[in-house]
Order: C-alpha cells, then structure tokens, then sequence
C-alpha cells in the first residue's frame, strides 16, 4: 500500500479542494461554456502540436479551436522560426489555408499562403508580400496589412500557442516547476508517432476525467485481465498524485512484465512482447530528469502529466501518449491522441508499436463510449450533487480550477463594466 | 497473384486477400463487417505461425522489405487487431464502446 501524506489523504493534503461533493454543472451549462472559452481557452497556453509536425521550413499545419472561435496557422518559416497566425485574410476575412472544406484542419508544406477569394499572397513570416490590383486600393499599406499574429512558443519540442493579446505569463511561468521539471526528459527521441482523432459526445472535462483517475479501471476495463484470473473486487491504488498551480500529476507503479504468470496476460501479449501497457521493454533512454517521477516511486510504473487546460501527456518507459481535448459544444468535443516511440529499428519493435497502438484503442473506445452516457444522464438534471474518492483527487483539483478560472474572468469583466 | 506470401506461410495464402491490407481504418473495417466465425476461422490457421512470421520478416530490414514480405507483416498487423476481438472481447466490437470512433490518422510504414 502507498502511503498517503500526513493529513492522512491526497485530497487533505490540499485544503482549497475540499472533501465535500461537487457539481457537474460546469459540464452541462450552455453559459459556462461560453464563459469557458473567454476564461480559459483564450488566455492559456493551449499545445496544438509537436516540432515533428513542422519538419521542414514551409511546413505548416491548420488548427481550429471552435471554444475560442479561431482558427490558428503554424508555419516554419524559412528562417526555421515557428510563428502562429490567425487564419484569416487580411482583405475580406476569408479563411486563408483550407483544403476541401474550410472547417477541416489541413497541413503541408509551401512557400506562400495565397487566398482562394481574391489572391492575396503572404509568405511563411506573414507579410503580405502580393495584391492584385493593389493600385485599386486606397491607403493600403502592405507593410502593416500582414497576417494578425498569435503569441506561440516551444517547450520541450511541443508547440504552444496563447490567444490572448497579451499573455499574462510566459509559456514557462504557465508551465511551472512541476512540468519544466520534464525540461531534459528526451521526446525529441520518441517521434514514431501513431496519431488518432474521434469525435465524442462528451464534454471535453468528463472525458479529461476519465484518464486522471484509474479508480474506474476495474469496473470499466475488467477485460484488462483475462478472465481466468480476474478478481471481481479487485481495485486500483495510486502511488502518488501531486498538484501545482493549474497543472496535475499522478503516478503508478508498474512491474515488469515479463516476470508475471503467463496467465495474467493475453495469448497475443506473450507472442509479440508487448499490450496494455507498452512494449515489455524499450531501449534505455538513458538518465531521464528526477521530475519524470516526482514522488519517487519505485518500482515506478508511470507518470501522468495533465497540462491545463487541455492535453495529458502520460510517460511510459521509454514511449508516451499524449491527449488533446477541444471543446466543440457543452456536450460534445475532439479528442486527439498520439502514441510515440522512439523509433523502430527492426520489424519487431515496429510490431511492438502496433500491439501497444490496437489496445490502447480498443480501452480508450470503452471510456469514449461510456462517456456518452454520463453526459446524457447528467444532462437530466436529477442530481445536482456528487461524492469524489481520494483516488479522484486530480478530477477534484481539475473542476475547481477550471471554476477558478471562470470565476476570475468573470469578476476582471464586471470590474471593467462597473 | 497480387497479395502473395513467402512460400514458406503458402498456409496463410488463402487469408491474404482478404487480411492483407495496407492500414489500419481498412483493418479495423474489415474486423468491423467480419463475423465471429470469420474471425476466429482467420485467428485460429494464423495464430500458431505469429512467431513464426515476425521471426521471418525480422530478417529484412525494416526500411526495405520485400513485397511478399510486406504482405505477410499487414497479416501479421490485422491478426494482431483479430485477437481484440477474439482473445478480449468475444465480439467484433469492443465491449461498451457504443457509438464511439477514434480514427487512426497517421502510422509509420511499412
């Protein structure tokens, strides 16, 4: 058993969070999603790639954030330099990048933007560098009519961007210790990427809570062990949750895998090696940075990292998934997920990749089909309030920082109207 | 024949048509329309050669793999997807995945 801290539980160990019920209003309420995308969505730092996404200058990807109603560019430029851009010409407010349909996300690499409406041009720094007929125009002057800029930055190879004229911190303020702890952990070695997208109808904070606990693993995944040797009350304990400012942390401990009995693993686990929780073994990545495992837990299984608002970012040995959550409607949002490895070397470890990549779809299809219901029955209305273990301690931190922030954005804007 | 095996898993030829397919939305397709009967007549003729398939195409480098070769690693990836629904689930779809997708957008190749 993992021992909890003097108070005597996690959640105790930090008083702002309370031990009472909670509600979930904040995941059914028309307004506070509105309020949501003003508060947080458009002032925090928001991750929307990797600089694996970007490989060449003149890479560029389109991201649409519909809580925030924008639509960001992100382009390499070709002074290697990554920029962000609104998605929108400057002349009649097109959408600049799109491909088929303009509400799709595309990516590429070119060496301009060109506007399908009237052929304005602008190159990968945002200048507008070509107007047709500029001589139509009156007082047009190019040199101040480029591409509106949006605040980005890189940490750690991951591409944040912040909607907000003026962000009130730095990328690495908003980040805090906890995660700039991972500064020397190696992802820039793990790039084999296997990229999923779904959308689900769920809020994108019930679904966000359904990866911060595993308190559900049990009841919702029992076919995680196989049958012969399933224990119907079995449950699941953490090693160590941690929270600081916005962000979390949890972690579990692992076994090694190989030296478990033969019958607590799938046929398909033994013959390639590898399932629920990874290829057995990865190569060594060497000395990784003492914040990978803030608690010290040994034998230390995994950590996972929830950067606010949105993404997960869960480090295995030796690979990690990361978890993207865009809101689309109080009821509904995009899921994104990537599975990363270090690169396969031989077509064993790239069958490894794949088995780790099947199951985790196949569990990960299991919380997004449930999830639907719990929005469906929250939506009812029929009880406003809900008990929260120990073990959900991060689902608790995760609510009301989330109403923090709402709630401080609504007293700036009614300071600024009174 | 265009999905041909190494003659060594000539076993395995009569799945290649349908199994031997390029990524995983068209694997996850075909296990989608599949019966359990269909399934499980593919698992348990490809099952027992798993080992010695990866064993075979282990042989190549990754980045140039013969054709057949590349044939049979897309079987051994779609019985890896089968033994989901044979080993775990006892059905085609996962358990209580209900109306939920999560679609495979990029993967390394082969």
């Amino acid at each position: 058993m993992w021992p909890k801290p003097i108070e005597g539980s996690w959640t105790e160990h930090y008083p702002e969070l309370g031990t009472g019920p909670i509600s979930f209003e904040d995941s059914v309420s028309s307004e506070f999603y509105d309020l949501e995308g003003e508060a947080i969505f458009k002032r925090a730092w928001l991750n929307v790639g990797r600089i694996e996404d970007l490989p060449r200058n003149g890479s560029y990807f389109t991201k649409e954030i519909d809580i925030a109603k924008a639509s960001v560019l992100v382009v390499r430029g070709l002074d290697e330099q990554i920029r962000a851009f609104h998605n929108v010409c400057r002349h009649r407010g097109n959408k600049l990048v799109w491909n088929d349909y303009p509400r799709e996300e595309v990516n590429g690499v070119c060496r301009q933007f060109t506007c399908k409406y009237h052929g304005w041009r602008y190159n990968l720094e945002g200048d507008l560098t070509f107007v047709q007929q500029e001589g139509e125009f009156f007082d047009l002057d190019k040199d101040t009519s480029g591409l509106a800029s949006v605040h980005c930055d890189v940490w750690n190879g991951f591409i944040f961007i912040n909607l907000n004229a003026q962000p009130r911190q730095t990328l690495r303020e908003f980040l805090g210790p906890m995660i700039t702890a991972l500064d020397d952990y190696p992802f820039g070695r793990i790039t084999e990427r296997y990229d999923f997208v779904g959308d689900n109808n769920s809020n994108w904070k019930l679904f966000a809570d359904a990866f911060q606990e595993y308190y559900h693993v049990p009841s919702l995944h029992p076919q995680q062990v196989p049958s012969a040797v399933r224990d119907p009350k079995a449950g699941f304990v953490c090693a160590h949750f941690q929270c600081e400012g916005p962000h979390r942390v949890v972690s579990t401990a692992g076994s090694r895998r190989w030296t478990q009995p033969r019958e607590s693993m799938y046929p398909i686990e033994i013959a390639t090696r590898s399932g629920l929780v990874g290829p057995w073994q990865s190569p060594d990545l060497g000395e990784l940075p003492g914040g990978l495992n803030p608690g010290g837990v040994e034998p230390w299984g995994i950590s996972n990292f929830q950067i606010f608002p949105n993404i997960e970012i869960l480090i295995y040995g030796g690979w990690y998934l990361l978890y993207r959550y865009w809101p689309t409607s109080p009821s509904s949002h995009r899921f994104e997920a990537s599975l990363a490895f270090q690169p396969a070397t031989s077509v064993r470890e790239r069958v490894e990749h794949e088995v780790a990549t099947v199951v985790f779809k196949e569990f990960a299809l299991q919380d997004a089909g449930m999830l639907g219901g719990t929005q469906a029955a929250l939506e009812t209305g029929a009880v406003k309030e809900f008990p929260l273990s120990d073990q959900e301690i991060l689902v608790r931190h995760f609510h009301k920082v989330v109403g923090d922030w709402v709630a401080d954005h609504r007293r700036a804007t009614m300071e600024v109207v009174s | 024949m265009t999905m041909a095996l190494p003659t060594e898993f000539v076993d395995l030829q009569p799945f290649a048509e349908t199994w031997s397919l390029a990524t995983e939305p068209e694997r996850w397709d075909k296990r989608m329309a599949s019966s359990m009967e269909e399934l499980l007549a593919f698992y348990d003729a490809a099952f027992p050669r798993l080992e010695a398939a990866i064993d075979y195409c282990d042989q190549f480098p990754l980045d140039t793999l013969p054709e057949d070769v590349t044939n049979l690693l897309r079987l051994v990836y779609s019985l890896v997807l089968v033994s989901m629904a044979v080993e775990i689930f006892g059905q085609p779809k996962p358990v209580d995945s209900a109306d939920a997708v999560l679609h495979r957008t990029r993967e390394p190749l082969p």
